[in-house]
């Protein structure tokens, strides 16, 4: 009977999670197209609701009741788990993300290296879409999607490596604790800079948005996807690039931590500063996404493995250097 | 305890299952994904054995980094060409019996180790160094790894690094003729090197591009 107890428990506490985040994942939407209209000096979807806050909505309800349509030489199984796979990963990694000190539905040992597996693994729905289509640009899309993060997910592996060298734990909390009093954007600000362009390139984000380059692809691993199914690719998108909000914020913005410890800024629950920083990084994708050109594919693979894995690579050194010199190594 | 071990089986069926199918299915893109099925169910059994910093490793090297890699170039393969030939070719493969013989060493090998492992019980107690279980699965490994034991992990280092070397010796070939961007040279131009001017005699043309 305990065990059941527990059991609904634990489905209550996933629920009040996951449902505030598809929630917050059609508002962002929402804001995403607003701030891309705003910066193209457009008003952007204001009809539907305030402020045309429940265009996405509407948007979910069309996609709801158009017709999924199959085609008829794909692999129909792979077909039809892809968009499945990329919304579940999308969803899973927000197990471990602590919005305050206490409320966190896994707090395990290994926090920092289950999100950057189940970011890995993203990859997957796109290569599984591409190839299950049968058909010519989803399967280019997904070969240069494939390319392209396992290459930026290497940079994004040795920028951990950087944050961990001044924390001395794997757990998210204590990586947060660890910033309780010098957020670490401030010591490690180039590192801040190319874990967000990196985050870019592992999302699938303008200017670095190649698998659905609508100019030469059509759009991509998408193109023979409609329907619900193609929302669910979308939905997981925009969850995924919360997430990587979420990681860098926890990184290198302090997490839950209020920015100064004093009266008007300690009052307001940490949950709510964590949120406000992932808006932050946000609007911040979503203004590059309007002012940056597309990268070219070969400029894409030299930035990622000749220029921020290196630069990466020589940051550790540096950072490792110096908290030895200065005996400020976390743990002794 | 019990959900434990219903826990247990479920991943290590899925974990056999897959691994069986990963050789009997035709198309060898759905061999690789149930390939990338067996690298998860596995180390859901790592974590499940309280060796999660393993798990997690697991799944980022094999199954976000190397299966990647193993269907991008399945995937390029032209499957149906390929079957065609098997099928069509004359005369027995000659992989079986060396696959046959490579198969049964390992089995035998497999035997010995689990075997040890059952007529010694006390194998944990002839182990060079004392198990700390009050640290996490993470620093225990860093400590064994690169205090204790840092020559032997730098050597291996060096022979990965001797490996990755002769395989970009090996495939590396360069191409004349391929117009590549030079950041460098593109910035450094000015207009002298950029526009020339020359007067055309009529019916002969000018060489550009040289």
């Amino acid at each position: 009977m305990v065990e059941l107890f527990i059991f609904f428990e634990q489905i209550y506490r996933i629920l009040f999670l996951l449902i505030p985040v598809l929630v917050s994942v059609a508002m962002v939407v929402w804001l995403d197209r607003r701030v891309w209209a705003f910066v193209q000096k457009r008003r952007g979807p204001n009809v539907v609701g305030p402020f045309g806050l429940f265009q996405t909505l509407a948007d979910a309800l069309k996609y709801i009741f158009k017709e999924i349509i199959i085609p008829a030489s794909s692999n129909k199984v792979i077909f039809i788990l892809a968009p499945i796979v990329t919304m579940t990963l999308a969803l899973i990694a927000w197990a471990v993300i602590p919005f305050s000190e206490t409320f966190v539905l896994a707090d395990i040992n290994v926090g920092i290296l289950y999100l950057f597996a189940v970011s890995s693994l993203g990859v997957y729905g796109i290569i599984m879409g591409g190839w299950a289509s049968n058909s010519k640009y989803p399967f280019l899309g997904a070969i240069r999607s494939a390319a392209q993060m396992v290459s930026y997910e290497v940079s994004i592996g040795v920028i951990i490596i950087n944050v961990l060298l001044c924390v001395g734990s794997l757990n998210l909390s204590d990586i947060v604790l660890a910033q309780k009093d010098l957020w670490f954007v401030i010591p490690l600000f180039p590192m801040f800079i190319i874990f967000f362009i990196s985050a870019l390139a592992e999302t699938n984000r303008p200017p670095f948005d190649l698998p659905e380059a609508e100019a030469e692809l059509v759009a991509g691993y998408q193109t023979e996807y409609s329907g619900m199914m193609y929302a669910m690719f979308w939905l997981g998108e925009y969850a995924n690039i919360l997430l990587m909000c979420a990681m860098g914020s926890i990184l290198f913005l302090g997490g839950w931590l209020s920015p100064i410890d004093l009266f008007p800024f300690n009052v307001i629950p940490a949950p709510i500063w964590l949120i406000l920083k992932i808006l932050f990084l946000f609007i911040l994708f979503a203004l590059i996404k309007a002012i940056v050109p597309r990268y070219r594919y070969d400029q894409l693979m030299k930035l990622g493995w000749k220029i921020f894995l290196p630069f990466s690579l020589i940051y550790v050194v540096l950072t490792a250097s110096f908290l030895m010199y200065f005996d400020l190594l976390p743990g002794n | 305890m019990i959900a434990h071990a219903i826990v247990f089986y479920i991943f290590s069926l899925i974990a056999i299952v897959s691994a069986i199918m990963v050789t009997v299915s035709k198309n060898t893109v759905n061999s690789v994904f149930f390939l990338i099925l067996d690298f998860i169910s596995i180390s859901c059994l790592f974590i499940m054995i309280g060796a999660e910093f393993l798990g997690m490793i697991m799944l980022i090297v094999y199954v976000g980094a190397v299966a990647v890699l193993f269907l991008f170039v399945v995937m390029m393969l032209n499957v149906a060409q390929q079957k065609n030939e098997w099928f069509n070719s004359s005369g027995r493969s000659s992989h079986i019996p060396v696959g046959l013989l490579v198969s049964i060493i390992i089995f035998f090998e497999l035997i010995i180790v689990i075997g040890g492992w059952k007529y010694k019980p006390d194998l944990l107690d002839s182990i060079a160094i004392e198990i700390n279980t009050d640290l996490t699965n993470t620093q225990s490994l860093g400590s064994v790894i690169y205090t204790d034991y840092i020559h032997l992990f730098q050597l291996s280092g060096m022979v990965l690094l001797v490996a990755m070397i002769g395989a970009i010796v090996l495939t590396f070939r360069q191409r004349s003729g391929v117009k590549r961007q030079s950041y460098f040279k593109q910035i450094s131009r000015d207009r002298k090197d950029g526009i020339e001017l020359v007067d055309v005699e009529n019916n002969k043309g000018v060489k550009i591009d040289v």
